[in-house]
């Protein structure tokens, strides 16, 4: 573990966080919240819990954004906040 | 609202950072969770089991029942969207596009139907035309993508991976065939009835293994009395048990993905989507 | 200043998870949109399943697969450290909440098509006046 590496991921997962939940158009909530998943994924893979790292790259990041964007396809991008 | 969420986050946030106080240090090995149960599972698990990777063996064999009922809340999801969704009353309107012209036809009377084939094509109402680069290029990695899946869930006992990881990856491949065709190929090629009758048949084959287990006299998932059954060294009878476990989670995982992706983005009609 | 450096080292993930996690109960309380709370909903999740993981790391250990496993008998009779390898428990849990999460997920954004179809709205305020109307 090196904790360089740890502490900017994590920076970054904080960041997109924030971003995800403050973006004021929905599909950029999707990728952000994507690009969210992926940062976590690299953090697990650095903390050495390979299989929760592949489990996150592949539900995380792949299915769940795909989900989100068939939802907001189905209803609207527009949220006030 | 927003001022009395920040209050309430500020509090309960300060109560959880005055806690951290009391936890071990990060990465102590001698910290409380490593000291007891764990430590059992690692010394032991490869002369019990003959499975490398710690993970698939504590997942699918010591805590086998943790992961079927898993499985089932799975099965659950798809099918509580499958009941919320699902639409069964026919389409009013029809789109068909003729080929060689790119004349849009509209057809307000449900009861007929033009013959797709050469001439005609079924279209959606708000149609994209789909570029012949990304449909070449999604249908050449297709088959790449589900074999990958398959040595997900068959290596799953060496190195990382496993039946939720692999039946992930093998219906996020054909939910890629649904993006880049149109939905009714996909609804085409694997149909609902096929996807519903998948998702039962994995949670039947974890449990079947169960079963089976429990027939020849052993307890609920006791891989190692299926001895007599499979013709192999009795050592690694316990990795197969769990191979065939993982089969069956990647089966139901894989079913559950597209089915809960169909209903979701045509609205329960199976017709049109992205 | 020593001592403080040292909680510093051994404690600031434990703070930047809280930050995360809190950023997920703020968007649940205060977002008007129903998505927004759905996300807020999976960042409180992840950062519990952080923390899960993160428990089990330890700083001299490996990754949870053994070594040599399958190899020559005289490598089989080895002994295995269990300090040299990170806890895999912690990871099991978390692998298959990670599953059922998606899979909780999914059902929330068909409840929230259902929702639009029936109020063509997912504003909070906007589900709360057209409720009353009724």
């Amino acid at each position: 573990m090196h904790w360089p590496i740890d502490l900017i991921v994590l920076t970054f997962v904080i960041f997109t966080a924030i971003a995800a939940i403050s973006v004021k158009d929905l599909l950029g909530t999707a990728i952000l919240f994507g690009a969210y998943s992926f940062l976590m994924c690299l953090l697990w893979a650095v903390m050495g819990a390979v299989d929760v790292a592949f489990t996150e790259a592949s539900v995380g990041a792949g299915v769940s954004t795909v989900f989100f964007v068939a939802a907001v396809f189905r209803t609207s991008r527009r949220t006030k906040d | 609202m927003k001022l009395l969420g920040f209050i309430i986050v500020c509090l309960v946030g300060g109560f959880l950072l005055y806690g951290t106080g009391e936890l071990p240090d990060w990465g102590d090995p001698q910290s409380p969770a490593s000291l007891h149960l764990s430590n059992d599972y690692i010394e032991h698990a490869v002369d019990e089991t003959q499975v490398p990777n710690l993970v698939t063996a504590v997942l699918a064999d010591y805590r086998g029942f943790d992961t079927m009922f898993e499985t089932a809340v799975v099965f659950c999801a798809g099918l509580a969207c499958f009941l919320l969704l699902r639409d069964f009353r026919p389409r009013k309107d029809h789109y068909y596009r003729h080929v060689p012209t790119g004349v849009v036809l509209h057809l307000k009377d449900s009861s007929k139907h033009l013959a797709v084939g050469n001439e005609f094509e079924d279209m959606d109402k708000e149609w994209v035309p789909s570029d012949i680069v990304i449909k070449t290029v999604c249908r050449m990695l297709i088959p790449f993508i589900q074999i990958y899946a398959l040595y997900v869930v068959a290596h799953g006992d060496f190195s990382p991976g496993g039946g939720f990881q692999g039946g992930v990856i093998f219906g996020s491949s054909l939910i890629l065939l649904a993006i880049s065709y149109n939905l009714k190929t996909l609804v085409k090629r694997v149909s609902e009835k096929f996807l519903s009758i998948f998702a039962a048949l994995g949670v039947l084959i974890y449990v079947g293994i169960g079963a089976i287990a429990m027939l020849l006299g052993g307890n609920f998932l006791d891989y190692s009395k299926l001895a007599p059954l499979i013709p192999i060294d009795p050592g690694h009878i316990r990795a197969i048990g769990m191979l065939g476990v993982e089969i069956g989670v990647g089966i139901t995982v894989m079913a559950v993905m597209v089915i809960i992706y169909i209903n979701i983005v045509s609205e329960g009609r199976h017709e049109e989507g992205l | 200043m020593a001592d403080f450096l040292a909680l510093i080292v051994a404690k600031y993930n434990y703070w930047l998870y809280i930050i995360l996690m809190m950023i997920g109960l703020y968007a649940m309380i205060a977002k008007n949109n129903l998505i927004k709370k759905l996300v807020g909903m999976n960042i409180f999740q992840t950062a519990i399943i952080l923390f899960y993981v993160s428990i089990g790391y330890k700083t001299e250990g490996t990754i949870p697969i053994i070594q040599n496993a399958h190899g020559d008998h005289g490598s089989h009779g080895a002994v295995i450290q269990a300090a040299d390898y990170i806890n895999p428990l912690p990871h099991v849990l978390m692998l298959t909440a990670i599953v059922v999460s998606v899979a909780t997920f999914g059902v929330a954004m068909a409840l929230c098509v259902r929702i639009y179809q029936r109020y063509q709205t997912l504003e909070e305020d906007e589900l709360r006046m057209r409720l009353s109307e009724k």
